[in-house]
């Protein structure tokens, strides 16, 4: 049931500060804070293959939050994403060029991407559905056309080296180090995404998505919160891409294709449409599963069904048929994805074992 | 005792295309009035109402609250100036809970943006939702939902759902509040209730209303004045007994043909 409330008995607040935090209960706060504390540890395993895939996850995570308020929170669809994040990666790329430390370039690269985004999102505020969809299908080939030709920011086809992001001299230029940097931008944006959903910006805009007639009579300019929704999103996306650039030090035009955009959209229906952390869910379900496919293949190899399907050759295609299958799979059966899963895990076990 | 109305709609048609859906119609609300619109289906109430709302804008004539002119201010201004609404079929945000969507109605006097939205504990923006947490909570006293407050909206029941969309409205703290059949599919037991709230809200909050309503009972036992719409045009309008003793009324009631409805611009063609 989705309605049901994971307080536990005896669990009574005594004030209205206690009853609006983030988390439901003291428990799941802590829960929270030592999954934070468990990463922190995560370098120190030395495994830098993990490391680099949790690195992943925590840029695309953002960059899918970032598309989770557009799409699940507001209602505004938009198949541009990547492009956004390529923004970000070639504005903070630009930056450092033009002398300014990483460690600002990144947030800089955040707003320029938000001023590109309002460009695009102020005439989208006006569209809805389908032709928002198309409106910002076009924004992704502009966008991506642009990256092409305008040689003086991306450095054209040839693609644009940058500087690893460093501290007062310390370089974040490992694994091991960049890890933390993006952990802690993870923590940042995401509670900052919480702190958002429980106040008047963020109802408004779920207001917009559930009901815009009667949003507007509460108050609600709706061209307003669209155009924020559209530079709120733009924002989480520069940031993931600035983030992006200065992990992989290099920064191609090819990269922000409209399948990275589609891949977005499938985090966050795989993570759950409205949901904060779900973003992170479908984030990282989107990193492992290629990794899974590997794995299951080699551990085929060999074997007879690999014989009859050529597994080791085929299995990039297999990546993406399982991409497609899994949007399919969660559309149909878990719509209000992963978070939505774990929600009902928790509440299993919360009554386990009477759960009836 | 000549006070300046709360509302006036003064010779406001609304036509779309060929469809007259309101024609010439007058009136002035008092504060402090509990001021009722009947009339058959499709005569033009909610047309009016949503014209007081901003979701139309007359074809012609001028809507004033407190003596300003809103004929043409968009509908979310009006929130400001205080004038709330409900809505005949339920629009509710259904994702919500039962508390947000009552937050939701406090937009207006919020000023915490997303910037020292998203930064909660400095700046103030805790404090400010805590503040306004308590009146809300107010409300959801005096409508009694308070064991729903942490349900999703979507999955109550009707006539819960329209004491949360009436919350909702309250929440605005509005001086004019446009409820849109209020009672409508609701059981003896419920409206009993929700006409306990209107009059409350009209007494002891000190709001004035303008409600819509097909319950005759409800109606005449609780307006102070009654405005009867037929076909678009004002048929009458005064106190709920001498609307019910007007003859245009009950003829409009019963189906009857009648020479106040017979319009001499409907031979002509229309220009």
């Amino acid at each position: 049931m989705a309605g049901i409330s994971l307080t536990p008995c005896g669990d009574f607040r005594e004030s209205y500060r206690a009853d609006t935090t983030i988390f439901p209960t003291r428990l799941s706060r802590a829960f929270a804070i030592a999954a934070v504390g468990l990463a922190c540890l995560a370098p120190l395993t030395g495994d830098r293959y993990m490391l680099s895939l949790l690195i992943q996850s925590g840029y695309l995570g953002i960059a899918a939050l970032g598309l989770n308020v557009l799409v699940g929170f507001t209602g505004q669809i938009s198949i541009g994403h990547a492009a956004f994040f390529g923004v970000g990666a070639f504005s903070s790329a630009f930056l450092v060029e033009h002398g300014v430390p990483v460690f600002f370039a990144i947030p800089l690269a955040g707003i320029m991407t938000t001023a590109v985004g309002m460009v695009f999102g102020l005439p989208a505020a006006r569209l809805k559905g389908l032709y928002l969809a198309i409106a910002t299908l076009a924004a992704q080939f502009i966008i991506e056309d642009f990256f092409a030709r305008a040689r003086w920011f991306t450095g054209g086809v040839a693609g644009r080296v940058t500087e690893p992001f460093s501290v007062f001299g310390f370089r974040f230029d490992t694994n091991e180090t960049y890890f933390y940097v993006v952990l802690a931008y993870v923590v940042l944006m995401f509670v900052s995404a919480a702190n958002l959903m429980r106040t008047r910006d963020g109802r408004a805009l779920i207001a917009v998505r559930d009901h815009y007639l009667s949003a507007e009579m509460m108050g609600i300019n709706l061209t307003y919160y669209r155009t924020l929704s559209f530079g709120i999103s733009s924002f989480y996306a520069g940031i993931g891409g600035a983030l992006y650039a200065h992990y992989l030090l290099f920064v191609s035009v090819e990269a922000f294709n409209i399948l990275f955009s589609i891949q977005f959209l499938a985090m966050i229906i795989i993570g759950g449409l409205g949901s904060v952390m779900g973003s992170l869910m479908g984030a990282v379900f989107m990193t492992m599963l290629p990794e899974i496919v590997q794995w299951l293949a080699d551990g085929l190899a060999g074997s007879p069904i690999d014989r009859a399907l050529g597994l080791g050759s085929a299995v990039s295609y297999l990546r993406e048929m399982t991409i497609g299958a899994a949007i399919v799979l969660f559309l149909i059966f878990e719509p209000d994805g992963l978070a939505r899963r774990w929600r009902l895990i928790k509440a299993y076990w919360k009554l386990y074992p009477f759960s009836h | 005792m000549q006070t300046t109305p709360m509302l006036e709609a003064a010779h406001v048609s609304l036509r779309f295309g060929g469809v007259r859906a309101l024609t010439d119609v007058s009136f002035a609300v008092r504060p402090g009035e509990l001021f009722s619109i009947i009339g058959p289906n499709g005569a033009g109430k909610t047309s009016m109402v949503n014209c007081i709302s901003g979701r139309y804008r007359p074809t012609e004539g001028s809507i004033s609250f407190e003596g300003a002119d809103i004929t043409s201010l968009r509908p979310n201004a009006r929130a400001g100036l205080g004038i709330g609404r409900t809505f005949q079929n339920l629009a509710l945000f259904g994702h919500m809970t039962v508390l947000d969507n009552i937050m939701v109605g406090r937009h207006h006097l919020l000023k915490h943006g997303f910037l020292t939205g998203m930064v909660y504990w400095l700046g103030g923006a805790q404090k400010e939702e805590l503040r306004h947490r308590r009146e809300v909570e107010d409300i959801i006293d005096f409508l009694e939902i308070q064991h729903v407050r942490k349900a999703q909206a979507g999955t109550l029941s009707y006539g819960l759902r329209k004491r949360v969309e009436l919350a909702r409205a309250v929440a605005l703290r509005p001086k004019l509040i446009l409820l849109d059949e209020p009672m409508a599919g609701m059981n003896l037991e419920e409206k009993e209730d929700m006409a306990r709230f209107i009059i409350d809200l009209n007494e002891e909050w000190g709001m004035t209303v303008i409600m819509i309503e097909h319950d005759m009972g409800v109606v005449m036992d609780i307006s102070h004045r009654v405005m009867v719409l037929d076909f678009g045009k004002k048929i009458a309008e005064g106190a709920p007994d001498e609307v019910m003793a007007n003859e245009h009324v009950r003829r409009a009631y019963l189906g009857e043909a009648d020479e106040v409805l017979v319009d001499p611009d409907e031979a002509a063609p229309v220009s």
